[in-house]
């Protein structure tokens, strides 16, 4: 029903996976089946909403972020199709 | 079932309590509700059902529904499904609420308020419980309610469940809104409410349901990114939903997105109305205490510490009471023996019905000190951190974070392993985990590990021997579970994709009462459940054991189970045996163990006429080392028992655990496919070692 986002380096931008701790960001897009954009925007990480990298796990995946007050931890596979700019400090 | 309930017929006026996970929703409904509930499953799912009465403001009995925590009412798990079923009246077991009691965690307010801007949109009266407001505040975050209350529309009480406080004012503003108005809705773009008002008509005039939800539910559909074919609506309404569909995606909207955010947007703006800005970014208790909890060495420090003290509970602690159903039992059966004329009915009730419920009930202990450390975990919010930790590891192997404590309770036992399943929230997650929890080396396979070691190494051999074949015998049934997890998600799951979003609430002080609570909760199911099937089962496999009797009266137990239907299945399925190399005899054992590995020794002991078998391996251990094929080759040799241990990690036999999975996963499928698979996998781990042990010159 969808095509797997596996080679998010084909779009222009940055990604959220990978960002460094405590950078400010602000999400610009995704580019993730439907189904999972759904439930990232209802987590609140909708287009234009800023977050920032709290974490990575001790091997390396799953990340976890700060957004709306709150902090949620996904894996890098979904962080590459979040789409980010980063904020001056 | 698509009549909606009018609240004039009930008797009693229904509040449904919904929520984000991790919300304190469970302490608010214990704190109204005291112990008055019930819990039950809701016919057809696996979701738990729990309601309570509690008194309102005047006296009037009211009941209290509590809907499984969710985010948003968009359905993915079978919990949220029946949360929005409930919500729009479409559930026939359970009538439509007359208030909706939305708990709201002040600590986390925007993603609460986007739940209630859902739940705004079903037109129910609302009444909002703000919860954690003493968090809120120590954070330097302060909330108006009475700002609050006037831009949602609703009442918005403040309250600490765990102090009592708030609770009256809950009461009354329940009491005001059992007959109030909807509250107001978060404004969506024209092209959006127009195409939603068109749909809900349709399906309203199609379904015959009230306008007001059926505006709801067209929402609900629209804005989804499920396939029109998987909604479950009726031929005509399919192309008129596609047609919604379409009129919004050509209006130059993004369906999916557009709902969510216009909510998120009149959530901010509530939010920046009702609470003041928070007072600088410092880290908290809970931010410092995940730098050493999730740290790259001491994380994983205190995260096999906590495994280690878990595991320990369940496999060595829970020993003890475990001994005491045993002797209870024992007891138990010496009296009835004592007491009811020896005979059939006599065995019936003893070795039948005493031994199968006694097999169910000692499971008892293990089930609730997992649960309590379970509800420990989750209430503290370290299974969050625990998942965090170990994601990356149980994703490799086609696992999940939240995998690891049931995959580590089924060492103790199955059972609680894959009961402990439910704490992971995606389906297919969850169903792999389930599937292969049942391979990981359990403490019923103990007795039968022992046992063929015992007949496997002569006298001389040391400890460490036994303990080296022992340990081999776990390894082997880790590799056994990862690998097929792993063969799962390649084959059954293929291209599903594994998601994890975890949120990771802050640290709380856990509720002693809330956790001894869920755990006779989660008892209580296990027993009433699995506990008919066992008992069934367990008489089934009495009477095969038991009948045709020989001809012979002074026949021994040997040669009465020999005679008996138990003891011609087992000459009938020699041939299936045989290339494992096993004999009738071997067969009669692991048939009689389907319902529990355990039970081969005690087979073992009277096919061999060894008094007391279960506590005299020795003697067992001599008689079956001088067992002879016809041809007069040893029964015994070690690949012989290799093979049957083998045999015994990948084989299923365990009737609780079919049980319980049928239980859990609410159909006969899952569970037959395991024996299935298990079946064949522990067949063929047996024929390799057998087979290729005697090509390579072993005997």
């Amino acid at each position: 029903m969808h095509t797997p986002s596996t080679s998010p380096s084909t779009i222009a931008g940055k990604n959220l996976s990978g960002q460094p701790v405590k950078q400010r960001l602000k999400i610009t897009g995704f580019a993730l089946p439907a189904d999972v954009q759904q439930r990232l925007l209802e987590m609140g990480l909708t287009v234009g909403t800023e977050c920032s990298v709290v974490r990575y796990a001790p091997l390396g995946d799953p990340m976890e972020i700060k957004v709306r007050g709150y902090f949620l931890s996904l894996r890098k596979a979904e962080a590459e199709g979040i789409q980010v700019e980063e904020l001056p400090v | 079932m698509e009549t909606t309930v009018a609240p004039a017929h009930q008797t009693v006026r229904m509040v449904a309590i919904a929520g984000n996970p991790n919300s304190g929703k469970s302490t608010l409904f214990n704190a109204l509700t005291g112990l008055r509930q019930k819990v039950g499953n809701y016919p057809g799912v696996t979701v738990e059902k729990k309601t309570g009465r509690f008194h309102g403001s005047h006296g009037e009995s009211l009941e209290l529904l509590d809907l499984p925590g969710t985010y948003s009412l968009q359905t993915r798990s079978p919990d949220e499904a029946v949360a929005r079923d409930v919500l729009l009246g479409r559930r026939t077991d359970t009538p439509q609420p007359d208030v909706i009691l939305c708990v709201v965690d002040a600590t986390n307010l925007e993603r609460n308020l986007y739940l209630v801007a859902q739940l705004a949109e079903l037109g129910l009266p609302l009444v909002v419980a703000l919860s954690m407001v003493d968090l809120a505040e120590r954070n330097g975050l302060a909330i108006n309610p009475a700002v609050l209350s006037e831009r949602l529309g609703c009442p918005v009480v403040p309250c600490i469940a765990s102090q009592r406080k708030g609770l009256v004012e809950l009461k009354q503003a329940i009491a005001r809104q059992l007959d109030g108005i909807a509250p107001n809705r978060a404004p969506l773009p024209p092209a959006l409410e127009e195409a939603a008002r068109t749909f809900g008509e349709a399906l309203a005039r199609e379904k015959n349901l009230d306008p007001r939800f059926a505006l709801a539910e067209a929402l609900l559909l629209l804005t989804s990114s499920i396939d029109p074919a998987e909604t479950g609506l009726s031929a005509n309404l399919r192309p008129m939903l596609e047609y919604a569909r379409r009129v919004v995606d050509e209006s130059g909207l993004q369906r999916v997105s557009t709902a969510i955010n216009a909510r998120y947007a009149w959530v901010q703006q509530i939010t920046c109305a009702a609470s003041t800005a928070r007072s600088g970014d410092g880290a908290t208790i809970s931010d410092r205490l995940d730098g050493w909890l999730t740290h790259r060495i001491f994380g994983w420090v205190f995260f096999l510490a906590v495994m280690i003290v878990m595991f320990f509970t369940i496999f060595r602690v829970a020993e003890i009471p475990m001994g005491w159903i045993e002797s209870g039992q024992h007891l138990l059966g010496g009296w009835l023996t004592a007491h009811i004329p020896a005979g059939d009915f006599q065995d019936l009730i003893v070795s039948g019905i005493v031994a199968g419920v006694g097999g169910v009930v000692i499971f008892l202990p293990q089930i609730l000190m997992l649960f309590f450390f379970i509800g420990l975990l989750e209430d503290t919010g370290y299974m969050a951190r625990a998942a965090f930790i170990i994601d990356r590891f149980m994703n490799s192997v086609g696992l999940h974070g939240k995998s690891f404590v049931p995959m580590l309770s089924s060492f103790a036992c199955a059972i609680p392993g894959i009961m402990a399943a439910r704490t992971i929230d995606s389906p297919k997650d969850r169903l792999v985990t389930i599937l292969v929890a049942p391979l990981v080396s359990c403490s019923a396979r103990l007795p039968v590990y022992t046992l063929m070691i015992a007949v496997l190494l002569p006298v001389g051999f040391s400890a460490w021997h036994k303990a080296g074949i022992m340990l081999a015998m776990y390894l082997f049934s880790m590799f056994a579970a990862f690998g097929m997890a792993w063969v799962f998600r390649k084959t059954l799951f293929k291209g599903e994709r594994s998601l994890l979003l975890l949120e990771m609430p802050p640290y709380r002080r856990p509720s002693v009462r809330v956790t001894l609570v869920r755990m006779w909760e989660r008892a209580g199911l296990f027993l009433r459940r699995a506990g008919t099937v066992i008992l069934s089962i367990s008489i089934l496999i009495w009477a095969l054991s038991t009948y045709p009797k020989p001809s012979n009266p002074q026949a021994t137990p040997s040669e009465a189970l020999a005679v008996s239907t138990a003891g011609k299945l087992g000459h009938a399925i020699e041939p299936l045996i045989k290339p494992l190399g096993y004999d009738w005899k071997i067969g009669v054992g692991i048939l009689s163990s389907f319902a529990a590995r355990e039970v081969f020794v005690g087979t073992m002991s009277v096919i061999y006429s060894i008094e007391n078998g279960e506590e005299n391996t020795p003697a067992l251990r001599e008689v079956m080392l001088a067992e002879k094929h016809p041809d007069g080759s040893p029964v015994y040799t070690p690949l012989v028992c290799v093979g049957l241990m083998v045999f015994y990690v990948l084989a299923m036999q365990c009737l609780s655990t079919v049980a319980v999975v049928r239980r859990e996963t609410n159909s006969w499928k899952w569970p037959l496919f395991q024996i299935g698979y298990m079946s064949v996998l522990a067949w063929l781990g047996a024929f390799l070692v057998f087979q290729v042990g005697r090509l390579l010159g072993w005997s």
